[in-house]
This record gives structure tokens, sequence and C-alpha cells, in this order.
């Protein structure tokens, strides 16, 4: 269960990125951020695991504050917090394997690390990770050897085998098209609720939220303008998020697109990355 | 009349008489009487300073002959003291692969000691404090120094070649740490892994091939540098090579440098052949 007080971050350069954000997230929702750029919403994604530092207000996971800790117990905390980015971050020049498996760090001993030798336990974890996001038999390409896609399934393998509590999840679509996005989304999703995991997922892309979202939080301007259901989302919400426009295609669209795509994108997805093995 | 109708006018058509509006790219110093006043100063410098070093083409004819007669002392080559060559050579050959082994090793912590991205402000300072000592002197000066501390031979060459080598990779390897993709950091510091995991994970995998190539070039200076600081006494082929010109045996002189030559020439082709090889 995450809980966020009055969360506010000043940048060094004096730009308010955050102006007091509370939420409450529990159970295995998934909360999808929707705001313009420079909302703030990679600031409050990052502000929960303090990759980037909050001015001012609280965190707390399972009851654990995350704001007050120091290095050694915030180093601690984040391993139970899988993170998925927009770039992928994959470490580029190390195996698909070793990636995955860079997501027990936390566990494994410097020793460990440097020999490669994680215990058999996440090694069965990772293939079964690599099964599960159709990266059957990919564990020994190089990350930069991968499309788009399928370093995300890799990045969202990273980010499960870390068993986490919650998945931070920022922008993890904008680098891919459209097909693409979808199926990652669907994953992210899925695998969401099998492990009974929540998941706070940043995205542009108003009409994907609306298709997987259990809840959707408007930012705008460092402030939160909305927190509802996705079907709550209407012309007059988007315009105190985004700014006035002509919304209506957009809400439109979602409402097709939720109708239509949801049983056949699992089975592509394998089936996809498959394909460019060939 | 034309199948084709015309495209639609732009709001002012081109090609409209001139306005008197002109443009230029602004200058690079924008104030025309500094820009010009820049170029006559340094204009009066070169003249001045080509003055003070005595550009004398009299003196330069007059020396031509001299290095004609040299030249022709040096054939042909004398590989007669082959074995001490030979040892020169071999002492040469050893400093360098030692000296490029142990400052490779060395240069690694300093590297990331002094990259702004990874290291404490504190050890940062210290650390490029060592790169910028050891990369202001020559390495014949620190081969001046250390035979002076340690005495004659290959252990002060090796001493100075360690401390050059530092000084190079270790700044090139810090710069190249300073570029690396901080995404690939932040992701696995989002994993909760600590300062040396993140260096393991995020860092080295990314600096690997620019430190392979860096270890390889510097190989290549250091036999070469082996080779000019035998000449103030530490150790391998120089130390031969100089006294043979003190002693006028152009035509030894010329064996070594061939031998020098060969040796660089294949140390050369054999970094160029390693780097292609790393991506």
């Amino acid at each position: 269960m995450l809980r966020v007080e009055n969360l506010v971050k000043v940048y060094p350069s004096g730009k308010t990125a955050l102006h007091g954000c509370t939420l409450r997230l529990d159970g295995s929702d998934v909360l999808f951020v929707i705001g313009p750029s420079g909302s703030g919403k990679s600031t409050f994604i990052r502000c929960i695991n303090r990759l980037v530092e909050p001015t001012e207000g609280q965190v707390f996971l399972d009851g654990v504050e995350l704001t007050g800790l120091k290095r050694a117990g915030l180093r601690r905390q984040r391993r139970f917090m899988g993170m998925i980015f927009q770039e992928y971050n994959l470490v580029e020049r190390l195996t698909v394997m070793e990636n995955v498996l860079s997501g027990r760090l936390g566990y494994v001993s410097f020793t460990q690390a440097i020999l490669r030798r994680f215990p058999q336990r996440d090694i069965d974890d990772a293939f079964q990770l690599l099964d599960r996001v159709g990266l059957t038999g990919y564990e020994n390409h190089r990350a930069d050897a991968l499309s788009g896609g399928q370093r995300q399934r890799v990045g969202i393998a990273r980010a499960l085998i870390q068993h986490p509590k919650i998945l931070l999840v920022d922008e993890p679509t904008s680098s891919l098209d459209p097909k693409t996005s979808r199926s990652i989304m669907r994953l992210i999703a899925e695998l969401s609720k099998e492990h009974q995991l929540p998941a706070i997922i940043n995205i542009h892309d108003v009409s994907l939220a609306q298709a997987f979202a259990d809840r959707i939080v408007g930012l705008a301007d460092g402030r939160i303008v909305f927190d509802g259901d996705p079907d709550k989302v209407n012309a007059a919400t988007l315009s105190a998020i985004y700014g006035e426009e002509d919304w209506s295609k957009t809400i439109a669209h979602a409402d097709e697109d939720n109708g239509n795509n949801n049983d056949n994108e699992a089975a592509t997805a394998p089936a996809d990355a498959a394909g460019v093995a060939g | 009349m034309s199948a084709a109708p015309p495209p639609a006018p732009l709001p002012v058509p081109l090609g409209t008489p001139a306005t008197g509006r002109t443009w230029r790219k602004p200058g690079f110093v924008e104030n025309a009487w500094l820009r010009w006043g820049i170029l006559l100063v340094l204009a009066a410098y070169l003249i001045y300073a080509s003055a003070a070093v005595d550009l004398n083409v009299a003196r330069m004819l007059r020396g031509l002959p001299r290095a004609r007669d040299f030249l022709l002392q040096m054939f042909p080559p004398d590989f007669s003291r082959w074995d001490l060559l030979y040892t020169g050579v071999l002492e040469s050959l050893q400093m360098a692969v030692f000296s490029t082994a142990i400052g490779s090793v060395l240069s690694i912590p300093i590297a990331i000691g002094a990259a702004t991205n990874v290291a404490p402000r504190p050890i940062y300072l210290l650390c490029r404090g060592w790169i910028s000592i050891s990369r202001t002197f020559p390495e014949v000066i620190i081969a001046i120094f250390f035979v002076k501390a340690f005495g004659f031979g290959p252990f002060s060459g090796v001493l100075t070649l360690i401390v050059a080598s530092t000084g190079f990779v270790g700044k090139m390897l810090a710069e190249d740490i300073e570029d690396i993709d901080n995404g690939q950091v932040e992701a696995i510091e989002a994993t909760g892994a600590g300062w040396s995991k993140m260096l393991l994970y995020a860092v080295f995998p990314q600096v690997m091939p620019r430190l392979v190539g860096l270890v390889v070039y510097r190989l290549d200076i250091n036999l070469r540098e082996s080779t000019i600081i035998g000449i103030v006494g530490a150790g391998g082929i120089g130390g031969a090579l100089f006294n043979s010109f003190l002693r006028y045996e152009y035509d030894f002189s010329l064996a070594i440098l061939l031998v020098i030559i060969a040796l660089v020439l294949v140390a050369e082709w054999a970094s160029g052949v390693i780097r292609e090889r790393i991506t």
C-alpha cells in the first residue's frame, strides 16, 4: 500500500514541479497519471523511489516512511519498487539475462554480482519471466540487439524479478509504435493483476490510459486536478488537465479501442517476439 | 489553357521587388572594430615572434650539407652488435608492457574518482589533481626526476611510464565515464543496488570497449616513450641510441632506429586491429 502526503518538489533552478500532491493506492489497482509535458508526472514517480529527492512531504510504502530513510535504508526499500522506464534503460552491452538478473542486485553479494553467480532461484525466476513476457530463448542476446518492444519486455522482467510491492512505470510506451504500445500496456496491466501488484503508470496517451486503467489521476502544473474512474474522464476534465481543446474525438476513440482490442493482443505478443528472431 | 492549375500564391509572393531589408550572418565577434583589432594584434605578434626565434634561411642552407654527411654516415646500418641491440630492445619492450599493465589497473580507480557523475567532490578533486600533475610533465621530465631519486635503470623508467599511463588512461576513461547514459545508471539504482554494484552493472559495461582501446593505445605510446626516456638513463634501448650518437657511431644509431621503427609499426598495426574488433 502506497501513501503519498503533500509531496512538494522544487528544483534547484527554482522551478516548482509538484505543489503538494496527496495520493493513496491499494490492492492491485492500475493507476494512470496523465498530464501535459512538464506537469510533473515524471518528477512525481521519481520522488516515490527518490531517484529525485522530494523537497517536502512524505511517502509511505506499507507503513515505512521512504522520505526519512538514509542511504542504506533507501536501497533496501528500493528493492520493493520495480521501475519501468520510457527509454527502457537496459544496460545495452549486457545480455538479456544479465539485465533481468540485475533486478536482484539488491539481494546478492558483490562477489555474486561480479561473477554473475546468481542463486538458482533467481535464475529460475528469470527464465519464467522471460517466457511470460514472450522472450523465450533470448537470454543470451545482447540488449542492444533487440527491438524497442522487446527491450521494454526485458525492462518489465527486470522490474518483476525484484518481487516488488509496487510498479513505478514512467511513460513505458512513448518510444513505441501504437500496436506495440498496446501489447506492452496490456502486459503490464495483466502482470499487475497476476502478481497482485499496484502500479503507477505515467502516460501521454489518454485513450491508452482509459483502455487499461482502474483509476486515472490528472496532473496539471504540479497539482492533482482529477482523481477517479477512467469513465469519469470527459471533455471537461481533459480541459482541466491539458487546457481547452476539442476533446470529443479523443474520448470517442478510447471507447472504441477498449471494446475491440481486449482478446487478441496477448496471443500476438509472443508471436511478435518470435517473428523478429527469424 | 494549361492543364495544371497554378499553385496557390504565397501570402507574400516570392520574387517581389527588393524592400531594402538585408540580412547577414552575425559575426563571431560582433563589434567590427574589435574583430579587426584582434586580427591585427595577432598578426603583429606573429611577426614579433618569428623575429625572436631567429628564423634564418642562410643558417638553414649552411646546415644542409652537414645533414647530408650525417645521413650518409648512417649507411649501411651496423647490426654487428646485435646482442646489445637485442637486450636493449627487449628491456624497452618489457618496460612498456609491464608499465602499461600496472598503469592501466591503477588508472581504473583514478578514472572513477575523477568522474563527476559517480564520485563525491573531495575524491573528484584529488583524482583530477593527480591527473593534472601527471599530465603536466612530459615523460622525459618525470624520468629525470625518478632517475635522480631511484638511480639509473629500467626501474625508474617503469615508474615513469606508470605515472604517465595513469594520467593518460585516467583522464580519457574519466571523460568516457562522464559521458555514459545516465538512464542505465538510474535503472540499476532503482533496483536497490548500491554504488559498487551500480559501477559493475551500469558503468563498466558502457566504458569497457573504450578502456580496452585506451590500454592498447597506451601500450603503443609506452613502447615509443620507453625508447625516449632511455636517453636520460631510465633503461631500455634509448641509452644505447644516445651513446651511439655521442660516439659518432651513426651506422649503429640507424640500426637501433630501424628496430624501433619496426617495433612501433608492429605495435600500431596490432593496436589498430585490436581496436577495430572491439564493439
